[in-house]
C-alpha cells in the first residue's frame, strides 16, 4: 500500500490552518518540526491529570508523574534500541553535546585530540572549543566534499593514536548527507577513540538501532522530532556514563550530600540535576511512539519523491544550484540551494509571502559556509507530512523571486 | 501571494548599486557584521578636512534590503559629518516605524520594512557601519 500522506497530515492540526489568508506549507522541519495531536494530548494528560514533581513525593500525583516520566524514558530507549537506563533527558541536543564535551571532556588530557568536521552545526563545534580552552585538547576537522559530505578519505590522516573522541553529524543539517557511520567507527575503534553522533537531523526520520552502529554516544532534540521544546536526549553507554563526572550539580543527581563531600548517583540521574522538563519528556515519549507506529519504508520513499520533485523543479529555474548530494542515495530530505543573484534571505522572505516556510542563512554552520565561500543557502527540510503541494508552492515562490529580485 | 516587502523602489535602489565598490585612498575602512543573518558591510570613506564625507564606497555581502540601504546611503552621504549621518539614521528609523515623524528621500522607500521586524537590522547595518567610520 502506498504511503497515506493525507492521513498523516490529518494528525497535525497546524497544517490545516490558514494564516493571513495563506495555507501552511511548512518546509522548515530541520529547525523545528510540527507536533501531532497525540503528543499534545500526552502533555495535556500530564498537565491535567498527573502534574507533580518526579522522584520526590509519595503522594499519588507524584507517583503518576514519575511513572509517566519514566515511561517516556523507556519509550525513547525503545525508539533508539538501547537500555532504558542509558537514556538521559537534557534540555535539547545542544545541552546533550555540551554535557558530553564537559563530562567526558573532563577525562581527557592536554594534547588529546578530538575529531570533528567542517560541516558540523555550531553546537557540535563550540562546546569542543570551550573544552579546548579549559583543558588543552586539540581539535581536528574532517574536510567536506563539494557535494556536501564529510570527506572520509581524510580519516587515515586525521585519526591518530592521540585521537580520543570523534563527534560528527549523523545527517547534515545543511546538505542532508548521511554519514557513513561504519567507516568512521572502524577508524575510531582502531585507535580506541569514542564516537558520538549528533542525531538532531536523523532522529526525526524514524527509529534507530544504535547498538548496531557501534557508537558510544548519541544526541538529539525533541522539538525537531515532533515533540515539545525544551527536551533533548543523550544516550551513552552506561560504562562510559558511570565513569564521567556530573555536568551540573543539584537535586536528584546525588548519592549522599554532606557539607564536606557529595557522592553521585549513577547515570542517568547523575546527569539530570534539578527538576527535569517533565511535561516535555512525556511529550517526547509520545512523539517517539508516534514515529515508531509510522510506516517508515513508505515515509522515506515519499520523502525521497519530494526531494526528487524539488530537484527537478529547481533545475527548471534559471540560476539555481543545489549544495549537497545530487542523488537520493544516503541522504535525508534536507536540501540546500542557491539562486544566482538573489540572497537566500530574500528567497525565504519571498517564499513566506507564498505561505512557504523555509530557513535561509548559514544554518549555524558558518565554517561550512566559509569553506565554500557561500553567503548562505535556502534550506528546504521535509517531514513525512509534506506533500506535492508544498513543493509546488515553493517552486512557484522561487520562480517569482528569480523574476522580480534580480 | 502577499508580497508587500520587495516594492519597486527598494529593488531599484539595490539594483542601482550607488557607491558600490572600494575607494582608492580611503581615510577609514570599517566592517560591520550581523551575526544573526551573516550580512556583512565593508565601507570605505574619504573625509575632507572638516570631517565631512568626501567620497564613500561600499561592499555588501548581504540581502537585497542591506544592498538597497547601502545604495541609498551612498546617494546622500557626501558632504555630511557625523551629525548629518545621525540625521539619516533617524530618517531610516522613522521609515521603519521605530520613531515618530515624517521620513524623506531616499529612506522613505523602506517603509514596507516597518511590518517586518526581523529584517530591520538589514536596513540599519550600513548606517551602523557609517557611524563607526565617523566616530
Ligand atoms: C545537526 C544539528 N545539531 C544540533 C542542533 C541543535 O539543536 P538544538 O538547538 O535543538 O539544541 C541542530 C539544530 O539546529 C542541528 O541541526
Amino acid at each position: 500500500m502506498s504511503f497515506d500522506v493525507a492521513a498523516v497530515r490529518g494528525q497535525f492540526p497546524i497544517l490545516s490552518e490558514i494564516i493571513d489568508g495563506l495555507p501552511v506549507h511548512y518546509l522548515d522541519n530541520g529547525a523545528s518540526a510540527q507536533t501531532p495531536l497525540t503528543v499534545i494530548d500526552a502533555v495535556r494528560r500530564y498537565e491535567t491529570t498527573g502534574r507533580a514533581n518526579v522522584l520526590r513525593g509519595v503522594h499519588r500525583l507524584a507517583e503518576r508523574a514519575t511513572e509517566a516520566y519514566e515511561n517516556a524514558r523507556a519509550q525513547v530507549a525503545s525508539f533508539l534500541g538501547v537500555p532504558t537506563m542509558e537514556i538521559v533527558f537534557t534540555g535539547g541536543c545542544t545541552a546533550a553535546i555540551n554535557l558530553v564535551a564537559f563530562s567526558y571532556g573532563a577525562l581527557l588530557k592536554p594534547g588529546d585530540r578530538i575529531l570533528l568536521s567542517e560541516l558540523e552545526h555550531h553546537s557540535n563545534i563550540v562546546p569542543w572549543q570551550l573544552l579546548r580552552s579549559r583543558s588543552g585538547v586539540e581539535l581536528d576537522m574532517l574536510p567536506v566534499t563539494t557535494d556536501g559530505r564529510i570527506d572520509l578519505s581524510a580519516l587515515p590522516r586525521l585519526v591518530t593514536p592521540k585521537t580520543k573522541f570523534v563527534s560528527l553529524a549523523h545527517v547534515s543539517n545543511v546538505t542532508g548527507a548521511l554519514l557513513d557511520v561504519r567507516t568512521v567507527v572502524e577508524a575510531a575503534k582502531a585507535v580506541g577513540a569514542k564516537v558520538m553522533l549528533d542525531g538532531a537531523q536523523r532522529a526525526p526520520h524514524g527509529p534507530l538501532d544504535l547498538p548496531s552502529l557501534g557508537i558510544d554516544f548519541y544526541a538529539f532534540s525533541g522539538h525537531k522530532a515532533y515533540g515539545p521544546n525544551g527536551i533533548g536526549v543523550l544516550w551513552g553507554r552506561s560504562e562510559l556514563m558511570d565513569a564521567m563526572p556530573p555536568f551540573m550539580g543539584g537535586g536528584s543527581m546525588i548519592g549522599r550530600v554532606t557539607l564536606a563531600e557529595t557522592t553521585w548517583a549513577p547515570s542517568p540521574r547523575r546527569f539530570e540535576a534539578g527538576t527535569p522538563p517533565i511535561g516535555p519528556a512525556i511529550g517526547l515519549g509520545a512523539a517517539c511512539a508516534w514515529m515508531q507506529a509510522l510506516d517508515w519504508a513508505g515515509a522515506h520513499e515519499h520523502e525521497m519523491d519530494l526531494v526528487q520533485r524539488l530537484m527537478d523543479g529547481l533545475q527548471k529555474i534559471d540560476g539555481t544550484q543545489i549544495f549537497g548530494p545530487a542523488g537520493l542515495q544516503n541522504r535525508y530530505p534536507v536540501v540546500s540551494f542557491m539562486l544566482d543573484g538573489v540572497h537566500p534571505h530574500d528567497v525565504a522572505q519571498t517564499l513566506d509571502s507564498f505561505g512557504v516556510a523555509v530557513r535561509a542563512g548559514h544554518h549555524c554552520a558558518q565554517p561550512l559556509m566559509d569553506r565554500f565561500d557561500l553567503d548562505g543557502t535556502t534550506r528546504v527540510s521535509m517531514a513525512p507530512y509534506n506533500d506535492n503541494s508544498d513543493i509546488d508552492a515553493l517552486l512557484a515562490g522561487v520562480a517569482h523571486a528569480a523574476k522580480t529580485l534580480r | 501571494m502577499s508580497d508587500q516587502l520587495y516594492q519597486e523602489r527598494i529593488v531599484a535602489l539595490a539594483k542601482a548599486k550607488t557607491g558600490a565598490g572600494k575607494l582608492e585612498n580611503p581615510t577609514r575602512t570599517v566592517r560591520r557584521d550581523n551575526p544573526l543573518c551573516g550580512d556583512r558591510v565593508i565601507l570605505d570613506v574619504r573625509l575632507d578636512g572638516e570631517g565631512r564625507i568626501a567620497e564613500i564606497g561600499h561592499q555588501v555581502r548581504g540581502c537585497l534590503l542591506c544592498q538597497a540601504s547601502a545604495s541609498a546611503l551612498s546617494a546622500v552621504a557626501v558632504g555630511r559629518d557625523a551629525a548629518g549621518v545621525a540625521e539619516l539614521r533617524r530618517d531610516a528609523e522613522r521609515a521603519l516605524g521605530r520613531e515618530p515623524g515624517e521620513t524623506h528621500e531616499p529612506f522613505d522607500a523602506f517603509a514596507p520594512v516597518a511590518a517586518h521586524k526581523a529584517r530591520q537590522d538589514c536596513v540599519l547595518l550600513p548606517l551602523e557601519a557609517l557611524k563607526d567610520a565617523l566616530s
